[in-house]
């Protein structure tokens, strides 16, 4: 009988192309310039950091889906992007165990226990990178320049201590931070890439970067109000590859345009809370954490304006 | 150009990704020969059923009514063919429930029913609007873009409203379809007049005609039609899916906006398909009621074509005159890709708003895996409404009608954007569909149980 061969099923029948294993793809992919900037300015040794970090995650993902009896998730990418996530936010001079843990704490405390992909609460490169910071502060904070052997203050610290850096080597990447966050022009390709190939939208990136400039801006200078340097406050630690790359984590931040945007501007401004008040001179971390838990929320209470409500005629 | 379109939402790559229209585009409309015998529903438009009024043995002429409706909102069904019935039993319809069916027995003449009357303009102008409208009705015309819902009650305005726009729908956003396209470049005068007709009933201001950009002959061809008849107007609007949902048709063409939970009506406008204007010419200048329409048979058929064909033709005699399948079929739709009506059998018979028959292989056809939501949010980006799809999606997974209510499900008008742009795969749609038949069954039920009460 031919008819049989006939598949029943709800429309649309079509679909689009991105997949979850594309969108991973191309983070990858836009994680890319960042990575090769590092291989240039830290030498080999960062890479064998960002490995390090993806194997902890890739291994311990594969682990916990048998230990749980469920399909092995490994080929949607996301175990992959976690751990680059991670990498590119350790000193490029971490001990090669150090990332490693990071990774199986990311995936196996953040992730896994709470449903897999989809259902974490936390964004788990920013959770694991708390971790670390909180376990091995020394570690985590010992940013020496492996290439020319000058061991230096973050940009951020160098403010702080009344001894900004210069606007081009914040750009170009010629201080010291962590791996993929010290080149912006790098970062910036990047996210140019996500917009391009409509994976991220600009609308908690723009909020991120509002909230840290703004608040840097008012409260960020030591001279009174109004005195900050927006410009620097972005260009220095991992502003743009929070707002790009972090904030807007799919699961971890709302799903509406007004949501994301509220989301990256209180994220941004807490971000400049910290740095400018707190004891930690970087404040993306705890700033983007406490956002995420702050997502469910948001979401539920901005919604879209629905089609026909309140315009009546 | 400033192209008109919809405010919020949508999916444009659609277009350029499953175009699919190439393949009959530039195909004339031809003519499909009924088959020996042809199956005619019984339920050919939303609303009530039809009772069929012929007997077996009966000889019936083209035209002649076999099913007279049992409610206002339904329309009656005619004979497409001439011949003898031979049989009125339930089979299988594209809305995939067995109902009953008048089968006749072609006889080849096509003998036209005597009763049938054509009008000329001099005979229509001395017409009122009501008895326009009752031609209407008598025709048996429903929306033709594949809702149908019977014309006749669209064109029955409450006193309170006052219709000043008619927005007739020209956008055939959904890939793969051609026939409204043809519709427009072959007969555009029969839409005009239809236009023209309707215009006498309903007397607005003006009438708007929507038209995709991606069919810039179509809008000639109107536009060169449409000349010198006051009020017409062809709205050239950006591609984009789905332009052709009633509610988006009419903010691109006007500006306003049904509001929630309302009509066209409320926001002073009536949407008519083109095909349904043409129908409407047929009806009062030629006394012929809706025995035919336009399909497009595309997808994996050796020859796609664009065919006229009688109501009551199966599926499989269509697809037989389109060279049968190709390849490897897997689904078999009534419809658009995007809101088409998959069959799980060929022997369905065509209907009056059967727009297309859309035959997809493997490749196509792949009822894909779910994985997690990732909560991206681009279904919400995507939602022409202004919904959270996945919100409601989510609710209904959980049996929770309430939150799914809650979350404006009803609003949703299954355009299909959200399962479409999903990177998770997941299958939105159907969860909203069955939260709304949930949220619908619930909503009869507090009806009934307050009448009971009120008693």
């Amino acid at each position: 009988m031919e008819q049989a061969k006939f598949v029943a099923s709800s429309s649309p029948h079509v679909r689009g192309r991105q997949t979850v294993q594309s969108i991973m793809l191309d983070v990858c992919i836009a994680l890319l310039p960042s990575a090769l900037f590092a291989l240039y300015r830290f030498g080999a040794y960062s890479w064998a950091v960002l490995f390090s970090c993806v194997a902890g995650s890739m291994i311990t993902e594969w682990a916990c889906n048998k230990l749980m009896k469920k399909p092995n998730s490994l080929k949607d990418l996301s175990a992959v992007v976690t751990g680059l996530m991670l990498g590119m936010c350790c000193p490029p001079t971490v001990p090669l165990w150090l990332p490693f843990v990071g990774g199986v704490f990311a995936i196996g405390i953040v992730k896994m226990p709470f449903g897999g992909l989809g259902h974490n609460f936390l964004n788990p490169a920013l959770a694991a990178r708390a971790f670390l910071l909180a376990s091995w502060p020394s570690m985590m904070t010992t940013w020496s320049n492996a290439v020319d052997a000058v061991s230096g203050a973050t940009p951020l610290e160098a403010y702080k201590l009344g001894q900004p850096a210069g606007y081009s080597d914040l750009l170009f990447g010629h201080v010291d931070g962590s791996i993929g966050e010290v080149c912006k022009i790098a970062l910036l390709v990047g996210a140019a890439y996500l917009i391009i190939r409509k994976v991220i939208n600009l609308n908690t990136p723009v909020g991120f970067v509002v909230g840290v400039a703004g608040f840097a801006w008012i409260f960020g200078g030591y001279g009174g109000l109004f005195t900050g340097d927006p410009l620097y406050a972005l260009l220095s630690g991992g502003a743009l590859m929070g707002a790009f790359f972090m904030c807007n984590d799919y699961t971890t931040s709302p799903c509406t345009p007004a949501g994301q945007f509220l989301m990256g501007l209180l994220a941004g401004i807490l971000t400049g809370v910290i740095r400018r008040f707190g004891a930690y001179v970087e404040g993306v971390t705890y700033a983007i954490l406490f956002l995420n838990v702050c997502t469910p929320l948001i979401d539920r209470y901005i919604r879209p304006k629905a089609f026909g409500e309140g315009k009546a005629k | 150009m400033n192209l008109l379109k919809f405010s919020r939402g949508g999916v444009s790559p659609l277009h350029s990704e499953h175009e699919g229209k190439t393949l009959t585009e530039k195909k004339p409309v031809v003519e499909l020969p009924a088959g020996k015998t042809v199956s005619i529903p019984m339920v050919q438009n939303l609303g009530a059923p039809c009772r069929p009024v012929v007997t077996v043995g009966q000889e019936v002429g083209v035209g002649e009514v076999i099913g007279e409706p049992l409610g206002f909102v339904a329309a009656p069904v005619h004979a497409s063919v001439s011949g003898k019935v031979i049989a009125v039993r339930d089979l299988l319809h594209v809305n995939g429930k067995l109902l009953p069916h008048v089968i006749i027995e072609n006889d080849g003449e096509y003998r036209v029913n005597s009763a049938l009357k054509a009008h000329t303009w001099e005979e229509v102008a001395a017409l009122s609007p009501e008895a326009l409208g009752k031609i209407v009705l008598d025709a048996g015309i429903v929306g033709a873009g594949g809702a149908t819902f019977p014309t006749h009650v669209k064109l029955s305005i409450p006193a309170d409203k006052k219709v000043d726009m008619l927005v007739i729908n020209g956008a055939e956003c959904e890939p793969f379809l051609t026939a409204d396209y043809r519709l427009m470049l072959e007969q555009s005068q029969d839409v005009i007049d239809g236009i023209r007709l309707l215009m006498q009933i309903l007397s607005p201001d003006k009438a708007l005609i929507g038209i995709e950009d991606n069919k810039p002959k179509a809008i000639e061809a109107m536009q060169q039609a449409g000349k010198g008849v006051p009020g017409v107007q062809v709205c050239v609007m950006r591609t984009k899916y789905p332009q052709g949902s009633e509610k988006q048709l009419i903010e691109a063409c006007t500006g306003r906006q049904v509001p929630s939970g309302k009509l066209p009506a409320d926001a002073g406008c009536v949407v008519v398909n083109v095909g349904t204007c043409a129908a409407v010419a047929d009806a009062v200048l030629r006394g012929m009621p809706m025995v035919s329409r336009i399909t497009t048979v595309t997808g994996a058929v050796r020859e796609p074509k664009n065919v006229r064909v009688r109501i009551g033709t199966s599926f499989s005699e269509a697809i037989d005159f389109c060279g049968g399948y190709e390849g490897d079929v897997k689904k078999l739709i009534s419809g658009g890709p995007m809101m088409g009506v998959t069959q799980f059998d060929d022997g369905v018979h065509i209907v009056k708003g059967t727009s297309g028959i859309l035959v997809l292989n493997a490749g196509y056809a792949n009822y894909p895996d779910e994985s997690s939501c990732l909560h991206c949010g681009k279904c919400v980006y995507a939602c022409p409404m202004g919904l959270m799809p996945l919100k409601i999606d989510l609710w209904s997974r959980k049996k929770n009608w309430e939150m799914a209510e809650d979350y404006l499900a009803m609003n949703c008008i299954e355009c299909g954007s959200c399962s479409y742009v999903c990177p998770s795969k997941r299958h939105i749609v159907q969860g909203i569909r069955l939260a709304k038949a949930e949220i619908g069954r619930i909503r009869r039920e507090k009806a009934a149980k307050q009448k009971e009460g009120g008693k």
